[in-house]
C-alpha cells in the first residue's frame, strides 16, 4: 500500500494504456511482416496480448487503496444525495454551525484562561510561593490583583536556602503617562531583577531588566516596554530604546522591549511597561518597600526539572518561622503578630500563571459550556428526527440496495458518512463562527476601567475539542437512524411501498424518546436562564440604601502637584469649594472609600475596652456625603463646620452598627475606638448621628455595620482625592472639573466615572450569565418546539387513515384536535416532569453565582414549565389542526 | 470489483518465475515490453507459454520496487516504445533469486532423481 502510488494512479493508467498500444502496434507490424492481412494481423496481436482493459485494471488495482477508494465513493455519493435535498442539508449545517460555534467559542475562552500555559520556556517548572495563613487572615493593606507577599518577605525569602532553581517577584500596578490634566494610565509591572532571566524571556530590542538593575535605591533605573506598547506608542521604532518615558511624572530611560509573545504573568491582562521594584519609592509617595503589612507582590520561581512540587514545598516549609519572625511588622497589634508568626510557606504549581479573570470567570464559563452543550444536544435531537424522516422516505431505495446484495454494514457506513459529512461541514463553519463569538464574549466582559487582554489564538486543544464535537454530533444524530434504516427487512419494505407500513412501533418510539429528552433538557436551560436573569434583576434592583443616579465619581491625583503634606488638607478643602462653585454642580463631597466600588477599609473595633466582632467597615467622608447619596439621617446630626481638626473626634454610624454593638437604635453620645498598635496615640470617637443602612463595597453585600469619620478631622489626607459630585447630566460637568483642577495646579491628574457606570461595570459577570443563559434557554425552548412540531406532524401524517376512519364513523373535528393534543401533552408532560427532576438535581451547581434566588425555587420551576408548555401547545396546534382537516373520503380512498 | 483474496500458490509461483525471467532478460541490455515477451518465449524454448499481457503487471510491480526503470524511446522499426533497464537493486535481486532457484532446482531434482549413493549413506 503506498500513498504515492495511490495518488498517481490515473497518470500511471494513461502511461500503461499507451504502452499497451505500442505493444499492439509492434506486434501488428511484425504480423504484417510475417504476411498476414492487416485485419488478421490485428486480431492475432490482440490474441497474443490478452484483454488490454483487464490488464490495465489489474495494474490499477495494484495501485489502489481498497478501503479508501470505497469510502471516497461513499463520500461522493453522500455529497450527491445531500445536494439533492439541499434545504435539509442547509438546515442541518446551519444548526450545527451555531451549536458547535457557541461551544467552541466558550471552550476557547476556557482554554485561554484555564488550560493554556504561559508562553515562556518550560512553563511546567514554574511555581508560586505563597503564604499559608492557616485560615487566620492576613492584616494590612492589599493593593494589587494578587497580593500574596510583602516586599520585606520577598527580600528575606530570596536570601534563604529556598531550594528553588530561581526565584522572582512582581507586582502589577498602573502608571500615568500624563504629567497633568486628564490621566493616561498604562498597565505597569514592578519586577525583581531576576524576573525576565528566570522566565527566560528574550528581548525584542535592547536588553531586559537584570539583577544589577534592581538594587535598593537604584540610581539610574531603566524601563522595559512590552512589544505591544512599543508598536502602539512608538510604531516599533528601534530608536525608542534609549529614549525617556515619563511614568507618574518620573522620566525613566527605555532600556529594551520584551518578546512579542510575552504578555506578563497574568492571563487576561497584559503589561505595557515594567520597572525594577527598587524604583517604587520614587514613583509612590508612601513607599511600601519596608512595610511588612503592605501585601502587593507575587513571588514565583522555578523548580529544577524532575523535582516534585511536594518536595519543594517540604524544603521551604521549615524556613517559615525564621522568615516571618524576621519580617514582623512593628505596627501589628499583639493579636495580628501572633497569627503572623504562625504563618507557613507553600509552593503551588504556576505554569498557567495567575489570573483574576480566571478566578471570576472560570466557573461561569464551565457552566456556560454545559448549557451550550445541552443546546447542541437538543439541536442534534432535531437532526436525528430529520434523519429518521429521511430514512423512512428512502426506505425503498435502501430495501432495493439490500435486495441486490449490498451488505448492511456497507449501507450503514454510507448513511453514517452522510451525517458525518454534515457534522464536519457544520464544525468547520462553527470554528469560524467561534472566532467571532469568542471575541464578542471578551468584548462583553470588558469594562471601561479594565481592558482585558485575551490571546485567542487557536490551540490544538480547541481543534481537538471541535473535532470531538463533530464526531460526537455526527454519531449522535446519525447512528440511531442509520441503524434503524438498515435493520428493515427488504422484502417487507418493498412490498409496503409508498404507504410506509413498515413503520413499526420502534421508530415512532425513538422519536417520542427524542422529544421527551429535548423537552426535559430545555426545561433545565430555561430554568437556568430564569435563575441568572433573576440574579441580575435582584442585583440591579437591590436597595443599596442610596441614590446612585446623577452622581459622578471624580479622582484627582495630586502627587505631582508638590503640595507639602501639612498643607494638603487645606488645599483639598479649598479645591472642594472651588468645585462646588461650578455651575451645574449641586453638591460635592470627598469620600475616602467610594461606595460600591469594591474597595474597603476595616479595623478591629473596641467598645467599652472590649474588642468586638465583626469588624465594622469604615469610611471617612465630607459633610455633604449623605446629602449626595440621599441617605436619610435617623437620629442626631450630620458632619458640619464644627468638626474641625482640633475639635473632639466625632463619628456617624449606620443602624446596623448601632444594633450590632450597642443594641439600641440611637446610641448618640456613646464612644468607641479602634485597636491601635502599642505606642501609638489612642483616638476616641463620639457618635453624633445615626443614618440608614447602606451597602458598602458591592451591591451583593448585606447591610453591615459602618462607621463614618469626618475627613475634615483626619490629620494626614492621602495625595489622591475622590469626590462624589451630584450635578445635572452624567458627565456634563466633567470638563469644568478638569479645568478647576488645572487652575489649582497644572500637575493634578483627573479621571471620572459615573457611580452608575461603576456599579454597572461591577455586574458584568452577572449580565454575561443572564444574557447568554437567556439566549441559550430561549434557543433550547425554540428547538424543542420545532422538534415537537416535527414529531406531531409525522404522527398525524402516519395516522391519516385512522383519523379519516374515525371521522367517517362520526368523530367531530374537535375530538380529532383533542386526540392529537392529548398525545402531545403526554409527551411534553413526561418531558417536563423529567426536566424538573433534572433541574433540581443540577441547578445547585450554580449556587455561588446566584443572588437572592434559590436554585430549586418552585415558582421559577413552575414558570419555566409553564413557558415550555405554552411553546409546546403552539408547536402541536398546527399538526392538530391539519389532522382535523383530513377529508375522510380522500383519506380512505387513498389507501 | 472482484474480491481479492490470497492468490493460489501456483499463481504466486508463476509470478516469481516471471519476475526472475524479466530481470534475466534485462541483464543483456534495455528492452521494451514486446521484445521482453518474445525473448522470454524464445529462451524458455516455448516451455513457458504466457499471455504477453500478463507481462505488464509484472513490469509495473518490478518498477514500483525500484528493480527496473523505464523511459520512452524509439524501437528498432522506429515506433515509440517504453524501454526498461535493470537497476542495481534489480541486479542484486537477480543474483539472490538465481541462487535460490538453483538451490531449489537441485533439491527438486535430488528428490525426483536421487543420486545412487545417497540413500544408504546416512
Amino acid at each position: 500500500m503506498s500513498w504515492r502510488r495511490f495518488l498517481r494512479r490515473s497518470r500511471w493508467d494513461a502511461e500503461r494504456r499507451r504502452e499497451l498500444e505500442s505493444y499492439l502496434d509492434q506486434e501488428i507490424d511484425d504480423n504484417i511482416a510475417r504476411g498476414l492481412a492487416p485485419s488478421a494481423a490485428r486480431a492475432a496481436a490482440y490474441r497474443k496480448l490478452g484483454n488490454p482493459t483487464r490488464i490495465r485494471e489489474e495494474i490499477y488495482d495494484m495501485n489502489t487503496l481498497d478501503w479508501l477508494d470505497s469510502v471516497w465513493r461513499d463520500v461522493r455519493y453522500a455529497v450527491r444525495v445531500l445536494r439533492r435535498s439541499r434545504s435539509f442539508a442547509i438546515v442541518a449545517v446551519l444548526s450545527l454551525m451555531l451549536g458547535v460555534g457557541a461551544n467552541t467559542a466558550i471552550f476557547q475562552l476556557i482554554d485561554t484562561l484555564r488550560l493554556r500555559t504561559l508562553p515562556v520556556p518550560h512553563p511546567e517548572t514554574l511555581v508560586q510561593v505563597r503564604v499559608d495563613s492557616h485560615g487566620q487572615g492576613r492584616t494590612g493593606s492589599f493593593t494589587s490583583r494578587n497580593p500574596s507577599m510583602t516586599n520585606p518577605l520577598w527580600e528575606r525569602l530570596r536570601q534563604e536556602p529556598h531550594g528553588l532553581s530561581s526565584l522572582f517577584a512582581w507586582g502589577p500596578t498602573q502608571f500615568d503617562l500624563a504629567t497633568g490634566g486628564e490621566s493616561r494610565p498604562v498597565e505597569g509591572l514592578f519586577v525583581s531583577g531576576s524576573f525576565f532571566g528566570a522566565l527566560q524571556v528574550r528581548p525584542a530590542a535592547g536588553r531586559l531588566i537584570m539583577d544589577a538593575d534592581d538594587r535598593r535605591g537604584c540610581a539610574a533605573p531603566g524601563v522595559v516596554i512590552s512589544h505591544r506598547f512599543w508598536q502602539r506608542q512608538f510604531a516599533g521604532d528601534p530608536a525608542a530604546v534609549g529614549r525617556s518615558l515619563t511614568l507618574d511624572g518620573e522620566p525613566l530611560e527605555i532600556i529594551g522591549v520584551s518578546d512579542p509573545r510575552f504578555f506578563g504573568m497574568e492571563v487576561g491582562r497584559s503589561f505595557d511597561v515594567a520597572v525594577p521594584i527598587c524604583v517604587e519609592p520614587r514613583l509612590r509617595d508612601r513607599s511600601t518597600l519596608d512595610r511588612g503589612d503592605a501585601w502587593w507582590l507575587t513571588v514565583m520561581g522555578r523548580i529544577a526539572p524532575g523535582t516534585r512540587i511536594e518536595d519543594a514545598s517540604a524544603r521551604l516549609a521549615p524556613l517559615a518561622p525564621g522568615v516571618f519572625s524576621a519580617t514582623l511588622p512593628p505596627r501589628y497589634t499583639s493579636n495580628d503578630a501572633k497569627s503572623y508568626l504562625g504563618f507557613g510557606l507553600m509552593v503551588l504549581p504556576a505554569g498557567t500563571g495567575v489570573s483574576d479573570l480566571r478566578r471570576s470567570y472560570e466557573q461561569p464559563l464551565w457552566l456556560l459550556l454545559l448549557i451550550a452543550g445541552a443546546v447542541l444536544v437538543i439541536a442534534c435531537g432535531n437532526l436525528a428526527n430529520l434523519m429518521l424522516a429521511r430514512a423512512s422516505v428512502r426506505e425503498r431505495e435502501i430495501a432495493v440496495r439490500l435486495a441486490i446484495g449490498a451488505s448492511r454494514s456497507r449501507i450503514f457506513r454510507q448513511l453514517l458518512i452522510e451525517s458525518l459529512l454534515l457534522s464536519i461541514a457544520g464544525t468547520l463553519l462553527g470554528i469560524w463562527l467561534a472566532g467571532v463569538l469568542s471575541r464578542g464574549l471578551v468584548a462583553l466582559i470588558d469594562t471601561p476601567g479594565t481592558t482585558y487582554f485575551v490571546d485567542l489564538a487557536l490551540s490544538w486543544r480547541v481543534f481537538a475539542f471541535a473535532a470531538g464535537l463533530a464526531i460526537l454530533t455526527g454519531a449522535l444524530f446519525g447512528l440511531a437512524p442509520a441503524w434503524r434504516a438498515t435493520r428493515a427487512a427488504p422484502g417487507a419494505a418493498m412490498k409496503a411501498g409508498a404507504r410506509g407500513a413498515t413503520d413499526d412501533r420502534g421508530r415512532v418510539g425513538l422519536r417520542r424518546v427524542l422529544v421527551v429528552g429535548q423537552v426535559a433538557l430545555s426545561l433545565v436551560l430555561v430554568m437556568a436562564a430564569l435563575l441568572f436573569s433573576g440574579t441580575l434583576r435582584n442585583l440591579v434592583r437591590a436597595d443599596a440604601g442610596m441614590r446612585t443616579d446623577g452622581v459622578l465619581v471624580a479622582n484627582f491625583d495630586m502627587r505631582r502637584a508638590g503640595i507639602p503634606a501639612d498643607r494638603l488638607l487645606d488645599a483639598q478643602q479649598a479645591f472642594i469649594e472651588r468645585v462646588s462653585a461650578i455651575p451645574g454642580v449641586a453638591a460635592v463631597s470627598s469620600a475616602g472609600i467610594v461606595p460600591l466600588s469594591g474597595s474597603g477599609w476595616n479595623q478591629t473595633l473596641i467598645v467599652d475596652n472590649e474588642p468586638r466582632k465583626p469588624y465594622p467597615n469604615i469610611n471617612s467622608v465630607g459633610p455633604r456625603f449623605f446629602e449626595i447619596l440621599q441617605t436619610p439621617l435617623v437620629a442626631g446630626r450630620l458632619f458640619d463646620a464644627r468638626d474641625t481638626l482640633g475639635a473632639p473626634r466625632v463619628a456617624i454610624v449606620n443602624e446596623a452598627f448601632a444594633r450590632a454593638y450597642y443594641q439600641t437604635p440611637a446610641p448618640l453620645g456613646r464612644e468607641f475606638r479602634f485597636d491601635t498598635p502599642p505606642g501609638e496615640p489612642i483616638t476616641t470617637y463620639r457618635i453624633v448621628g445615626v443614618v440608614k443602612n447602606t451597602k458598602y463595597s458591592t451591591v451583593r453585600d448585606d447591610f453591615g455595620p459602618i462607621a463614618y469619620l469626618a475627613d475634615t478631622q483626619e490629620g494626614r489626607p492621602g495625595s489622591s482625592l475622590s469626590l462624589l459630585v451630584r450635578g445635572d447630566g452624567r458627565l456634563a460637568v466633567a470638563p469644568a472639573l478638569t479645568e478647576a483642577a488645572r487652575a489649582t495646579h497644572p500637575d493634578i491628574l483627573v479621571s471620572y466615572q459615573t457611580l452608575d457606570d461603576q456599579i454597572h461595570a461591577s455586574l458584568v459577570r452577572e449580565r454575561l450569565m443572564a444574557t447568554l443563559s437567556g439566549f441559550f434557554g430561549g434557543l433550547a425552548g425554540l428547538l424543542a418546539g420545532v422538534g415537537l412540531y416535527g414529531v406531531m406532524s409525522y404522527l398525524v401524517a402516519r395516522r391519516r387513515f385512522e383519523i379519516g376512519l374515525r371521522m367517517a364513523l362520526g368523530a367531530t373535528r374537535r375530538r380529532v384536535v383533542w386526540m392529537v393534543l392529548r398525545e402531545s401533552s403526554w409527551l411534553v408532560g413526561f418531558g417536563l416532569v423529567l426536566g424538573i427532576g433534572l433541574a433540581i438535581a443540577t441547578t445547585r451547581a450554580s449556587h455561588a453565582l446566584l443572588f437572592e434566588v434559590r436554585p430549586a425555587d418552585p415558582r421559577l420551576l413552575a414558570a419555566s414549565a409553564a413557558g415550555l408548555a405554552l411553546v409546546a401547545a403552539c408547536a402541536s396546534l398546527w399538526p392538530a389542526r391539519r389532522a382535523s382537516l383530513v377529508d375522510p373520503t380522500r383519506a380512505l380512498r387513498n389507501d | 470489483m472482484p474480491k481479492r483474496g490470497t492468490p493460489p500458490l501456483q499463481e504466486d509461483f508463476l509470478q516469481g518465475t516471471l519476475d526472475v525471467l524479466i530481470l534475466r532478460t534485462l541483464v543483456l541490455g534495455p528492452a521494451h515490453g514486446h521484445a521482453i515477451a518474445y525473448a522470454i518465449e524464445r529462451s524458455s524454448n516455448d516451455v513457458l507459454q504466457v499471455e504477453h499481457g500478463s507481462l505488464y503487471p509484472a513490469l509495473h510491480r518490478l518498477e514500483d520496487r525500484g528493480w527496473i526503470a523505464s523511459e520512452w524511446g524509439a524501437s528498432e522499426n522506429n515506433r515509440r516504445a517504453r524501454f526498461y533497464r535493470l537497476m542495481p537493486a534489480g541486479r542484486r535481486q537477480l543474483t539472490q533469486q538465481t541462487t535460490r532457484w538453483e538451490a531449489l532446482a537441485r533439491a527438486v531434482s535430488r528428490i525426483l532423481r536421487p543420486a545412487p549413493g545417497s540413500r544408504g549413506g546416512r
